[in-house]
């Protein structure tokens, strides 16, 4: 490398970093990602003029940025914000998967024989990418529900993937000690796809962005591997940029959850849902249930409000209704706050996304630690579309599948306004005795059309 | 061992600390675009793309070199541009004045009709 294009991806470096600590910031992150995408310029840019290029070279490389570029994005232009996930999912997946090919055609050009240095990275680039890219687009098909969220189990599921694991393992050797021969690595490609497909299919819907997140880690450190095969620098400390956060973030998703990663992965979380729901479930409690006009005058004279949003708000589009019904409490003096917890919607963080499009200013959105000493200050706990988020059986039912789980303590408020189209559990599946609460009255309905029935309420008292 | 594989152990192992150091003060709020951006970044994987498809000549290459860096663009391009639609959307009390009149000129995310 010249010492041009060293300095030049040591620009690009310090730009991944700097972009990624102003994304710690709101005011600053749009920024960061600026910064982070200036830095991937300059590495493209400092890249081509050493590279001699074939006119196929050329060819391909001008209709591969140009689809790329179209597919990426208009794919991120029109996405629906509630889609998010699974968008980064894909993105993510085709990351991966551009690592593994960036392997295979480095070995195919080493020839049967690579040093060590070579080829260890290589198959590593192979397998971690494949299994990235699989399991990306199985969990997108998951989330876009082009198949079934519930986790897909089958009698021996972790032998059979102990065995393709073993099978990948022994063709790593293969291509390691024996001969770095295309029906090896190919066959190590095949596999390492088969393993990423089975390792998401027995994971629920509700457990898809840690997986997002540890697939993320997966391709960032395919692409530091991918870089110490090309002995590229910019590639390395990018990747493993990725691979550490990503890894850190994973943690902090199941940390939130009360789970262990190991239980995310291998637990089948969700599938026990029926049977749990069979033994929790008391029949005949009976359940307290409000009128429009009625929760109109308890929220128009309260002095603090905390709203609760959970997935359910965002399926119904709801952000901006909910909105509508804070500023309509503001104006008559009512503090409101969002309490936000860690894994509401679909990835941590997406409430927040979601409400931000709808306007919330993000002063108003609270974390679980902030808000949850000032529940039992508030006159009213809205919840909308969540549901295990505030379940108390997290915190007091051991034999409960969500039990551990950190919660909002909503339950604390003075009154309890549940917000639900139906008396069905929610993701975890299990039942909520908030809902049996003397304190909360029940709100049935689609969440959008309730919370539009709660701004007039409101008006008119 | 190499000179040049060590120095790239250098740089493995502090890129790990670095991004550990990095992301452990980013709020929970920033989680999902944080994610999106961090995924953006793997997106250089599109330097090792070039890389491999600039010399392309068999057609084994041409299509390894044509679908890598079809789809590390993909990554690079909508990592960023969906990790920018989200954070335009973080505004405070301050922005929020101005946030509003961009939406009466254009209405942000038209309201689908749920399912």
């Amino acid at each position: 490398m010249t010492t041009v294009i060293t300095l030049a991806y040591l620009v690009a470096a310090v730009c991944f970093i700097l972009g990624l600590k102003q994304l710690s910031s709101p005011k600053s992150a749009r920024n960061g990602n600026f910064t982070a995408a200036f830095g991937m310029v300059i590495a493209l840019v400092a890249t081509v003029p050493q590279l001699h290029f074939t006119t196929a070279g050329l060819i391909i490389i001008a209709i591969g940025v140009v689809i790329g570029g179209a597919v990426g994005a208009v794919g991120a232009r029109m996405v629906k914000m509630t889609a998010i996930p699974q968008m980064v999912a894909l993105f993510n997946g085709v990351g991966g998967g551009a690592a593994a090919l960036v392997a295979v055609a480095e070995l195919l050009r080493f020839g049967d024989h690579p040093p060590f240095a070579e080829a260890f990275p290589s198959v590593f680039s192979i397998v971690i990418g494949s299994i990235s890219f699989a399991g990306s687009m199985v969990a997108f098909a998951k989330l876009q529900e082009l198949m079934t969220g519930t986790p897909i189990t089958y009698p021996g599921q972790q032998i059979v993937n102990g065995i393709i694991a073993a099978a990948i393992l022994g063709f790593v050797i293969a291509v390691l000690a024996v001969a770095s021969i295309p029906v090896s690595f190919i066959s190590l490609m095949v596999l390492a796809l088969v393993l990423g497909v089975a390792f998401v299919l027995p994971i629920g819907g509700a457990d898809m962005p840690v997986v997002i997140s540890l697939l993320n880690a997966f391709t960032g450190l395919a692409v530091a591997a991918s870089g110490f095969l090309l002995n590229n620098f910019a590639l390395i400390v990018a990747g493993t940029l990725v691979g550490a956060s990503g890894s850190l973030l994973t943690k902090m998703m199941s940390d939130a959850m009360g789970r262990s990663l190991a239980n995310v992965l291998f637990g089948a979380f969700g599938k026990t849902r029926a049977g749990a729901v069979a033994a929790t479930g008391k029949e005949g409690r009976s359940v307290r249930s409000g009128s429009a006009e009625d929760l109109g005058t308890l929220l128009a004279y309260s002095q603090r409000v905390i709203i609760v949003p959970g997935y359910g708000l965002a399926v119904a589009q709801a952000q901006h209704a909910a909105r509508e019904l804070a500023e309509v409490l503001e104006k008559r003096g009512v503090e409101v706050t969002y309490a936000i917890h860690p894994v509401a919607g679909r990835m941590p963080g997406h409430m927040n996304v979601l409400l931000a499009e709808a306007n919330v200013p993000y002063e108003q959105l609270k974390e679980m630690d902030e808000v949850n000493d000032e529940f039992k200050n508030a006159d009213v706990a809205l919840i909308v579309g969540a549901n295990d988020v505030v379940n108390p059986s997290a915190r007091n039912a051991p034999g409960s599948p969500i039990y551990g789980m950190p919660i909002l303590n909503a339950d604390q408020a003075k009154n309890i306004v549940f917000m639900k189209r139906s008396m069905r559990p929610g993701f975890a599946g299990i039942d909520n005795d908030l809902m049996y609460d003397p304190k909360t009255i029940m709100f049935f309905g689609d969440a959008k059309d309730s919370l539009t029935k709660l701004v007039s309420a409101v008006k008119a008292a | 061992m190499t000179n040049e594989l060590l120095n790239e152990l250098t740089f493995f192992v502090l890129s790990i600390f670095i991004g550990i150091e990095v992301i452990s003060k980013v709020p929970t709020i920033l989680h999902t675009p944080l994610m999106s951006g961090t995924n953006a970044i793997h997106g250089i994987i599109l330097v090792g793309a070039i890389v491999i498809a600039a010399g392309a000549s068999s057609p084994v290459t041409i299509i390894l070199g044509l679908v890598a860096v079809t789809l590390a663009t993909t990554n690079v391009v909508g990592g960023f541009v969906v990790t920018d639609r989200m954070l335009e959307m973080f505004k405070g009390r301050a922005g929020r004045a101005q946030g509003a009149q961009n939406q009466s000129a254009k209405p942000a995310t038209p309201v689908a009709p749920t399912k």
